[in-house]
């Protein structure tokens, strides 16, 4: 319960802390009214503009109402179409997490069966093959990859459609470019983690009871493994959050990210803090998710050592 | 004419991590230790993993701080003292410990590691090459790295390096724990002869009661932190008084078929020094244990040459 | 029944193409009911015999000449799953690191029901009951309620007796115990030795038992084998062994042990250290450290005559009871 109820502190203040930096950061970047009214346009206007967005007053004054805006759930208005800030976001949510999700399968379907294969078979040829593609695959930048795909399948082969999210075609490169470098890196993960836990005694243990190649791996490596690859999971989802953005740009794909570059650009600034407080909370979510696995998988952190236990 | 003098030595450590609403536990890994090492002698510290004897050597040495106690070396007081007369302490007692390996860097030739105490202490560097000769480590011997040597030949660059600075007493932590029989015993002769040809005096860490027995004059037996029987050598042996004693040295296996041990050693097994029993720290694993075991702890007292803490033994002595 | 050990000898493969045999022509017997200790320093070999015996060889280590016979069968000639199969019914082994040897996601009663199913095939309800039997059997207190817990929450006593219940689950006839208490207090390393003599007279089992600690031999064996760099140098009944020692390497072992002389006298050394197996002088690998070396000794290595592999002893005169190779 105490476990749960720091869990939750430290969530709150890592996402008030976000908020705050996210505000300040935008606010010291620039004159909205600058990029979004024309640059023609006489003062008295501009000046209306700043009062109507509330952006006159000193900056303490906008934070402290903005987060007091933020408590009763009200992320603001759009600057460029009026529209509520959180309804805009939201409405793009599911895209994002369509492309993400099938992105984040895509590379524990691959990668982690990959890096099994090469711990068991490690130093042969079949490793270092495998690590090989890895290294190529995570050193490949998303939008070069992205770009190539594009050329090859949309240009040359003329298989697949290169921007939009229309249907399932649609989602294939997208989720292909943002999931291949995560394959990589979790078939590395895995494969070091794997190669760890066959090394420990109790894989011969469980050789001396006579259990055969797959029992060993399935009952008694693999839970072993997965823990350090869950943790690793926990922080990707970060760069995975990160990774959509460059590549819903890429392909055109209407997600988050790509809302997140052009309010960004346009200084809207209600929908850029809404977004970065969605990933925020997101993260946190993730990470609690990750500790809650965690301790599902290892006993060590369920059950805490009793006396006896040296 | 004692030398080193500790009087309630205590050292506790915590248990687990502080945490948002929580309070670590702590214990203690040494609970009140007094004891004295005469000049010259050698005092064998002896008692199961847990005991608390290599926190007890560390202690001894100034190497972690002390809760609470006094330690005196010649008189002179050595915990709590400032830098500079630490250091100049620090010459006169160092430490031999288990992992010789370990305690070498592999990237530094067997003289220069035993020079470096020397260029620390800002001394001459000829008393390396007296300190290697002394531990049988020759010409290019000492211009090799750690991993060229063999596990008896780093530990006699360990004790070199120790050597180096003209110490009066060395700590010897487990010192032979790691090497094979035939090594153990060069090692062990090599730290008598040098006792004798320096005058050192030794504290002599381990679990291995044979060792003890062969090289100290006086041994002390560890319990949960605490010194429980503390007697010459061969009284010790001879004519253990504390019942852990008398387990410990029935429990070791003596190299001699003819001395199996007819009946079965019911002890059970060694508590968590993180939470000790109440009362007598081994009124639950004793044979012997009455209703006043359970309640109140023992102190140590002293008998003629003897120190034991069991309230069953106070009394008639021998 | 038992096992027979005949001139077994294990490679290991190298890189770029190099081999090197840590042990080389070993031959021991295990006989059911009586336990047979292996001693060496580290490095002789004593290890890697056992890992061959129980099958548990590293990649890259093999064995390259030899025969393991038991029950009529050589495991080490007849086809691999077979001899998979005969070991994990018959053989069991239990290593020194308990508390490394036990899978810290699973309960101790999960990992010991589980060497039950693979022995007997009992259905898992059955395996959860004998696994509680074993674990009491082997001196947990509370069997029942410890077989929910997890090794993290076992002291390394604990773990070494759950180690000990799941090898002797399904009756196993040979048990190789490789250090099996060296990691352990005094005080445990003789509860444990007690349990292991304890089961294998109740169980009938042959103990094949590791160690390098001399004194331990003399508490709890029957027969000795003694081995230097990967190869046999006597082999005895315990009381002769430590009475009477003949191969110079023994007696160098038993007297460089502490009491051995008097207290506070300087102990008998075996001058210079294990030669390294993969730069093995030639003739008797002790040659170098030994006393008594000739022209002989450096040239020729000895064959084990009598339980003694070395030239200076001459066949034993009087008939031993327990013959060795």
């Amino acid at each position: 319960m105490i476990w749960l109820l720091t869990k939750t502190l430290r969530a709150i203040t890592t996402l008030w802390l976000v908020v705050t930096f996210v505000f300040f950061v935008l606010r010291l970047s620039g004159d909205p009214t600058l990029v979004l009214l024309p640059d023609d346009i006489d003062e008295a206007t501009r000046d209306f503009y700043r009062q109507l967005w509330g952006l006159d007053r000193p900056i303490m004054v906008q934070y402290w109402s903005y987060l007091g805006a933020l408590l009763q759930g009200d992320f603001g208005i759009s600057f460029r179409n009026n529209l509520d800030a959180f309804q805009l976001v939201w409405d793009r949510v599911p895209k994002t997490a369509l492309l993400t999700g099938t992105a984040l399968l895509i590379s524990l379907a691959i990668g982690i069966p990959l890096g099994i294969i090469a711990a068991l078979y490690r130093d042969s040829w079949i490793d270092r093959v495998v690590m090989a593609v890895s290294v190529f695959g995570f050193s490949m930048p998303n939008f070069f990859l992205g770009i190539l795909l594009i050329l090859v399948f949309s240009l040359n082969l003329r298989v697949l459609p290169s921007s939009g999210s229309g249907t399932w075609a649609h989602l294939i490169m997208p989720a292909a470019t943002l999931g291949i470098s995560f394959a990589a890196q979790f078939a590395r993960y895995t494969r070091s983690s794997m190669i760890d836990v066959l090394n420990k005694s109790y894989m011969r243990t469980a050789r001396s009871k006579g259990a055969g190649p797959l029992r060993r791996v399935n009952l008694h490596a693999l839970p072993n493994a997965a823990i350090p690859v869950v943790t690793i999971l926990g922080f990707k989802v970060g760069e995975l959050l990160g990774g959509a953005v460059i590549t819903e740009t890429v392909f055109a794909w209407p997600g988050i990210g790509r809302l997140l570059t052009s309010s960004v650009a346009a200084r809207d600034l209600a929908v850029v803090q809404c977004i970065m407080i969605l990933l925020a909370f997101t993260m946190v979510v993730a990470n609690m998710l990750t500790d809650l696995a965690y301790g599902w998988l290892d006993p060590r952190v369920r059950v805490g050592a009793k006396a006896g236990a040296r | 004419m004692s030398y080193l003098e500790a009087t309630d030595l205590a050292r506790s450590y915590q248990v687990g991590r502080a945490g948002f609403l929580r309070k670590p536990r702590s214990f203690f890994a040494v609970d009140g230790v007094t004891l004295t090492l005469n000049k010259g002698e050698t005092l064998g510290i002896v008692g199961e993993s847990g005991c608390g004897k290599s926190t007890l050597a560390r202690l001894l040495l100034g190497l972690i701080p002390a809760d609470r106690g006094v330690l005196t070396l010649q008189g002179q007081q050595t915990l709590g003292v400032s830098e500079t007369e630490w250091r100049a302490l620090r010459r006169r007692m160092q430490l031999v410990y288990q992992d010789a390996a370990g305690a070498l860097d592999p990237r530094m030739s067997v003289r220069t590691q035993v020079e470096e105490p020397l260029h620390i202490h800002g001394l001459p560097l000829d008393g390396a090459e007296r300190a290697l000769q002394a531990v049988g480590l020759f010409g290019a011997m000492a211009d090799r790295y750690p991993h060229e040597l063999s596990g008896g030949q780093l530990q006699r660059v360990v004790i070199a390096r120790a050597l180096a600075l003209e110490p009066e007493i060395l700590v010897l932590d487990e010192p032979v724990s790691a090497l094979d029989v035939s090594i153990q015993a060069q090692i062990v002769n090599l730290l008598m002869d040098l006792q004798r040809d320096f005058g050192l005096s030794y504290v002599f860490v381990s679990h291995d009661l044979s060792v003890v027995r062969h090289i100290s004059n006086r041994v002390a037996v560890m319990y949960l932190g605490r010194i429980v029987e503390d007697a010459p050598r061969d009284q010790l042996f001879a004519d253990p008084k504390h019942p852990y004693t008398r387990v410990l040295i029935d429990a070791a296996p003596k190299p001699d078929p003819s001395t199996r041990r007819a009946i079965r050693l019911e002890v059970g097994d060694p508590p968590n020094p993180a939470d000790p029993p109440a009362g007598c720290g081994f009124h639950p694993r004793c044979p012997l244990a009455v209703d006043h075991c359970r309640k109140e702890a023992p102190e140590l007292r002293r008998v003629a040459e003897r120190r034991v803490a069991c309230h069953l033994v106070s009394e008639p002595f021998g | 029944m038992g096992l027979t050990v005949n001139n077994l000898e294990v490679t290991i493969e190298r890189r770029r193409g190099t081999a090197v045999r840590p042990v080389r022509g070993v031959s021991l017997r295990v006989e059911p009911g009586r336990t047979l200790a292996l001693v060496g320093e580290s490095g002789c070999g004593k290890s890697m015999s056992c890992l061959a015996i129980a099958g548990l060889l590293p990649r890259r280590a093999r064995i390259s000449a030899g025969s393991i016979e038991f029950e009529g069968a050589d495991l080490a000639t007849m086809p691999e799953a077979q001899a998979q199969k005969l070991r994990r019914r018959h053989v069991a082994s239990v290593f020194q690191d308990a508390t490394g040897g036990l899978n810290p996601v699973r309960s101790i009663g999960w990992q010991v029901a589980e060497a039950v199913r693979l022995r007997e095939g009992a259905t898992r309800a059955e395996a959860d009951r004998e696994a509680i039997r074993l674990l009491g059997r082997v001196g947990l207190p509370d069997p029942e309620r410890r077989a929910r817990e997890y090794p993290h929450q076992f002291s390394g006593g604990m773990n070494q007796r759950a180690m000990i219940a799941l090898a002797v689950a399904g009756n196993p006839r040979v048990l190789i115990a490789d250090e099996a208490t060296t990691a352990l207090d005094v005080t445990l390393q003789a509860q444990i030795i007690d349990l292991i003599s304890d089961l294998r007279d109740s169980l009938g089992m042959a103990v094949l038992f590791v160690t390098h600690d001399l004194g331990l031999v003399a508490q709890s064996a029957d027969d000795v084998a003694v081995m230097y760099a990967g190869r046999m140098a006597e082999i005895a009944p315990v009381a002769r062994l430590f009475a009477a020692p003949r191969h110079p390497y023994t007696q160098g072992l038993l007297s460089a042990l502490p009491g051995a002389t008097g207290q506070s006298v300087r102990l008998t050394t075996i001058d210079g250290t294990v030669p390294p197996i993969d730069a093995l002088p030639q003739g008797c690998a002790f040659a170098p450290r030994c006393g008594k070396a000739s022209a002989l000794c450096r040239d020729v290595d000895p064959t084990v005559h009598a339980g003694v592999a070395c030239h200076h002893v001459l066949p034993a005169p009087v008939k031993t009871k327990r013959v060795f190779a």
